[in-house]
């Protein structure tokens, strides 16, 4: 074990799999020489070369494309979109190509590729550089969508991204790279180190997909988070003294009911967190799915805590951010109703 | 350049290199004849963009700053000797992220664009746009764009407006060299020349896209070539000479206000700090920064011009001082206004409020 952020445990899954598996390519804005805007493919180019870790100009919809022929043909292309706000002239590939093939090909033609991309806000990243995209990626059929909290998650996400034989989109909440970030921004900056999810193993090892983690145990009330806000939850219920229990989804295409389904009919109450827009939101389908499945059992209506229906302000920043006080307004008024 | 004779078009003479038979070239643009106060007006509004650019790194030093900021330090002569050209009443503008440079060259108030970097309600957008998304329709300055090339599609689109209501105007969309392999550029292109749009297509080629340097991600690093295949002539300019860049201004407006349609120019220039605030530089060596700084500084070259016609030494400090004054009552501004107040956070997502 070491004690790895996530940029550290990140660019540990791709080396690990580079050296397992040579059909891995690493390519991207600036990921080569540079080694990523972010840091996360430091040192590749170095240890593999030019022609596994490699620069693109700027091009997001011919990278894409592309990396989908790479795939198509045999290779694995791990793809950095340098931030999540530049994926939309990609976008077509991703939805008509990416997304379609495996089916139009009668199961032919699949494509095991990663499009990896920092996103999400708190950084004063302004409208084009902190969006949070999820859920058109999730309303799109024929890939998944993977969204990791912590180090040891990240790796173990990572790895079984690149070797699932789907495209999967895997999105890294860029304020979560240095640290469990928990929304008091006021607060001095934790660094991974002292959190217990930095242990992370050298080797080779994975998390699956489609598998949620049960954050918190609780009785009272279920929190639906992924990304940092998993961690805006757990101070959430800690600070103010709730028993909730907070559920990690990590993946949310393919979406873990299962879990879900398990603890909102233990607490009967469930709120859902999310950084991005609140209108058609992933949280709108994890509602849908709440009461579909548990009805019967909830006890207050669903909650949803999420960024508001507007652009990202570069000001008012913390406003938009749907952080610790909202969401303790929101469980309060679960655990009233 | 080598010259050759011109071709039947009787355009004047062009470099070899762009030569192609049977299609009409720009001149060959000549340096600018600057009167002596032209002269000191760009050594003004250079001297003001770097000492705005170089107090902004030091608000972000000091947090006063957050999130992304990227300087145009080095880079003053191509947004002054190009925009000096233009007609601000009748002439958009439009460019990327690294934008503070040419909003000063367009007279923007620089108390409202401090203001915007720290994102305060007096900000020319209301604190919510911050360092790359900054726009003044009054100003016919149309950003500001946080996504590398997208302005050149909208530039283009300003463009066919100035054509369709016949109004005289001309469009400068600004690009990087980084922005000129995005796919949508070409497409861009392609419009522009199919319907003789009045635009100039202007690549800052400052050798480097964030860390990747040009001929490692353009197979051909010679930008002002990149619109051959569409019949846009393009023109390689030396972007650190402001008497330069302005010549150039001259020649390719001739060109796209005869109604010949776009046309490309590229400004060979350089920034001298890093892509962003958070970029080590180390792609590059400390003395390929210096070398430029000590041979090619655009600001110390205009000096010695103006030394050269005669201007006295106290004539240029009086402008220093006067430089140094607006630039501080702009950080003081952008640090006592207020930050904008909760109910503008829904504001202006759309027309109405929901």
């Amino acid at each position: 074990m070491t004690v790895m952020n996530m940029i550290e445990a990140l660019n540990s899954a791709h080396d690990v799999m580079m050296g397992r598996d040579p059909d891995i390519v690493v390519m991207g804005e600036d990921v080569g020489y540079f080694g990523g805007v972010f840091r996360v493919t430091a040192g590749l180019q170095k240890k593999y070369g030019k022609t596994r870790a490699f620069d693109t100009p700027i091009a997001e919809g011919g990278i894409a494309g592309t990396a989908i022929g790479m795939a198509a043909y045999g290779l694995k292309p791990v793809v950095e979109m340098q931030f999540a706000d530049y994926i939309y002239p990609a976008f077509d590939q991703i939805v008509s190509e990416a997304g379609r093939m495996r089916y139009r090909t009668a199961g032919e033609w699949t494509l095991p590729m990663v499009f990896r991309s920092p996103y999400g806000g708190g950084i004063f990243g302004g409208q084009t550089h902190s969006q949070s995209p999820e859920a058109l990626f999730a309303h799109v059929c024929g890939i998944k969508t993977v969204i990791p909290s912590n180090p040891y998650d990240a790796k173990g996400l990572l790895i079984a991204a690149i070797e699932d034989p789907d495209p999967v989109i895997f999105f890294e909440p860029k304020r979560i790279y240095n640290g469990p970030f928990d929304g008091f921004h006021e607060r001095p900056v934790t660094p991974w180190a002292k959190h217990p999810a930095a242990e992370v193993p050298e080797g080779y090892y994975t998390v699956p997909l489609g598998k949620a983690a049960v954050a918190r145990e609780g009785n009272d009330v279920t929190i639906l988070a992924y990304g940092t806000m998993v961690h805006v939850a757990l101070a959430t219920a800690e600070e103010q003294g709730i028993d909730a229990e907070v559920i990690d989804l990590r993946t949310i295409v393919p979406v873990d009911i299962d879990t879900i389904e398990a603890s909102v009919k233990k607490t009967g109450r469930c709120v859902i967190i999310h950084e991005a827009t609140r209108t058609g939101g992933f949280g709108a389908e994890l509602a849908a799915l709440v009461q579909e499945r548990c009805f019967y059992h909830l006890e207050a209506p669903v909650q949803r805590v999420t960024g508001y229906d507007t652009p990202y302000p570069h000001s008012l920043e913390w406003t938009y951010f749907p952080g610790p006080t909202r969401l303790g307004i929101a469980l309060k008024k679960a655990l009233e109703d | 350049m080598a010259k050759t004779p011109t071709t039947k078009s009787g355009a004047g003479d062009a470099p070899a290199a762009q030569q192609i038979s049977n299609r009409e070239r720009p001149a060959e643009p000549q340096r600018y004849e600057a009167s002596k106060e032209e002269m000191l007006e760009y050594y003004r509004q250079m001297l003001l963009i770097r000492r705005f650019e170089e107090k902004a790194g030091q608000l972000y030093g000091l947090g006063l700053i957050g999130g992304f900021c990227h300087l145009y330090i080095g880079q003053e002569a191509v947004a002054v000797g190009l925009q000096s050209a233009l007609d601000s009443k009748t002439d958009s503008v439009i460019t990327g992220y690294r934008d503070h440079g040419h909003m000063l060259a367009y007279g923007i108030d620089p108390n409202v664009i401090m203001a915007e970097l720290t994102g305060r309600a007096a900000g020319i957008s209301k604190g919510k746009g911050g360092s790359m998304h900054m726009f003044s329709v009054e100003h016919k300055f149309y950003g500001g764009h946080g996504i590398v090339g997208a302005q050149v599609s909208l530039g283009t689109g300003l463009a066919f407006k100035h054509k369709y209501s016949n109004d005289g105007g001309v469009c400068m969309a600004y690009f990087g060299d980084g922005a000129a392999n995005q796919g949508q550029v070409y497409e861009s292109f392609n419009m522009a020349e199919l319907w003789k749009l009045p635009i100039i297509y202007v690549i800052e080629n400052n050798q480097y896209a964030m860390g990747t340097s040009v001929n490692r991600a353009s197979s051909e690093d010679q930008l002002y070539k990149r619109g051959e295949s569409f019949r846009i002539p393009g023109i390689q300019v030396d972007g650190m000479d402001v008497l330069a860049v302005r010549g150039a201004a001259e020649e390719a407006l001739a060109w796209v206000r005869a109604g010949k349609g776009p046309i490309l120019l590229e400004l060979k220039t350089y920034r001298y700090r890093g892509h962003s605030m958070s970029d080590p530089a180390k792609y590059r060596s400390r003395d390929e920064v210096q070398a430029v700084r000590d041979k090619s500084d655009p600001i110390e070259a205009i000096k010695r011009e103006l030394e050269a016609a005669g201007v006295k030494a106290d004539e240029i400090k009086t402008i220093d001082n006067e430089i140094k004054r607006i630039v501080a009552e702009s950080a003081d501004f952008a640090e006592q206004s207020p930050e904008p107040d909760l109910s503008e956070l829904y504001t202006d997502a759309l027309v109405e409020k929901y």
